[in-house]
């Protein structure tokens, strides 16, 4: 049975714990209104361009002058899986979701005998892929000095992805990130960027446009700005979803330290109560005996 | 018809403006181009310039750096990927833009040498007028 000053000396460093957790739940809250306002203020942007996009791809698209980066190189044979994940931990499964989702794509690739390649972005991510999947990676995107991601950041991941597309590395690019549904829910997201995948609604297909310059010059100067879009979408969704892990984490991590001062707060008081009566049975066996 | 059109400027990180205009002048890739109401349906790139709207209050600039409009007899979406209010907008803002061009050109491969090369122009060209 541990002493009085141990369980005194336990109950004050959960309580330390409990507040560093709870600092950090508050934090993160702060930080998620932020990264949520960041992705919302990116939303028309990014809807406008996949709208103009997919409406110059519908109607290029099945020509066979279509830009590599819309209609692939026609082979499917070596993959690249750009897996984004935060530079922190401590925001419970969110890092290792990213990581097992990629992981599983990626055995899957290789079982059909396709070659994988990995680009990471996020420290967690690549210390986790390194790991089990050490021979594919070739690279990693260092965001740990970056404070607020900006489209800067996006268009630098882009180009990297692009230039080795050009020395035709790779066949399909598949972008790994989280989906923010809400603070208890993030959601493990593969998504294709290139070739570029657009959803089939057509409605802005109806009206006919002019074009200035042509329309093939207009699709071939938007396209390489798509996958910056994209991936811009996505490191904002992943910032959101970042915020949202830790917070319900941390959340956790503080009732869980208040829940164990509770208990060590019973245990100890029974072992004072024990010592005081141990004590008073002494003292009157003490004074019967005289 | 209708004598105003609903004006929207948006860049990837927020959303500049969204206002009716009467008309907006937009810097295309082949020229400049006023657009006003009721104007066919027009799909064009950016070269880098600015971008003016006369609306009920007055006109307003912006200065945009790549990017491309979207223009339709009601409304002009321009979508830029670095904007600026015109008035908030200084020089230093466009020297880290005219610092990757100008690295791009020497990166760039011979056929899109021409294109990176006219962005550096346009930018400096839009710069020498702001002084």
């Amino acid at each position: 049975m541990p002493s009085l000053k141990d369980l005194k000396n336990r109950i004050e460093s959960v309580k330390n714990t409990r507040k560093i957790t709870k600092a950090m739940q508050m934090v993160a809250a702060a930080k998620l209104r932020r990264a949520q306002e960041a992705a919302e203020q990116s939303r028309p942007y990014t809807e406008r361009f996949n709208a103009v996009l997919g409406g110059l791809a519908a109607s290029v698209g099945g020509s066979d002058s279509a830009p590599k980066l819309l209609s692939g190189t026609g082979s499917d044979q070596t993959h690249l899986l750009v897996v984004m994940t935060a530079e922190r931990g401590l925001c419970g499964g969110f890092n290792s979701n990213i990581a097992k989702l990629a992981r599983s794509k990626a055995e899957e690739l290789l079982a059909k005998g396709k070659t994988v390649k990995v680009i990471t972005v996020g420290k967690k991510g690549r210390d986790a892929i390194k790991r089990d999947l050490g021979d594919h990676f070739i690279a990693h995107v260092d965001l740990t000095e970056v404070k607020r991601v900006g489209y800067d950041n996006a268009q630098d991941i882009a180009r990297d992805i692009l230039a080795r597309f050009d020395a035709e590395e790779f066949d399909v690019a598949t972008i790994f990130y989280s989906k923010f549904v809400n603070v208890v829910s993030q959601i493990p997201t593969a998504q294709q960027i290139i070739p570029a995948a657009f959803d089939a609604d057509e409605d802005g297909a109806s009206t006919l446009y002019d074009y200035e310059p042509s329309e093939e010059e207009i699709l071939a100067d938007l396209l390489p700005r798509g996958v910056a879009t994209q991936i811009f979408a996505a490191l904002l969704e992943n910032g959101a979803s970042e915020q949202g892990a830790r917070m319900s984490a941390m959340d956790n991590a503080t009732r869980n330290a208040g829940e164990m001062i509770d208990k060590l707060t019973i245990e100890f008081n029974r072992s004072r109560q024990a010592v005081i009566t141990n004590e008073l049975i002494e003292i009157i066996s003490g004074a019967e005996a005289l | 018809m209708a004598n105003t059109m609903q004006f929207d400027l948006v860049s990837p990180e927020r959303s500049l403006a969204s206002l009716e205009a009467t008309s907006v002048q937009i810097p295309g890739a082949d020229g400049d181009m006023t657009a006003m109401p009721g104007h066919a349906p027009t799909l064009t790139s950016l070269r880098p310039g600015v971008v003016k709207v006369q609306s009920a209050d007055g006109e307003k600039a912006f200065v945009v750096t790549r990017g491309f409009a979207e223009i339709s007899a009601e409304s002009i979406s321009v979508i830029a990927e670095h904007a600026h209010v015109g008035s908030e907008v200084t020089k230093a803002d466009l020297e880290d833009v005219l610092a990757s061009a100008r690295k791009s050109v020497e990166d760039a491969a011979s056929e899109d040498k021409d294109a990176a090369e006219k962005f550096v122009a346009d930018l400096v060209h839009l710069m020498d007028d702001m002084d």
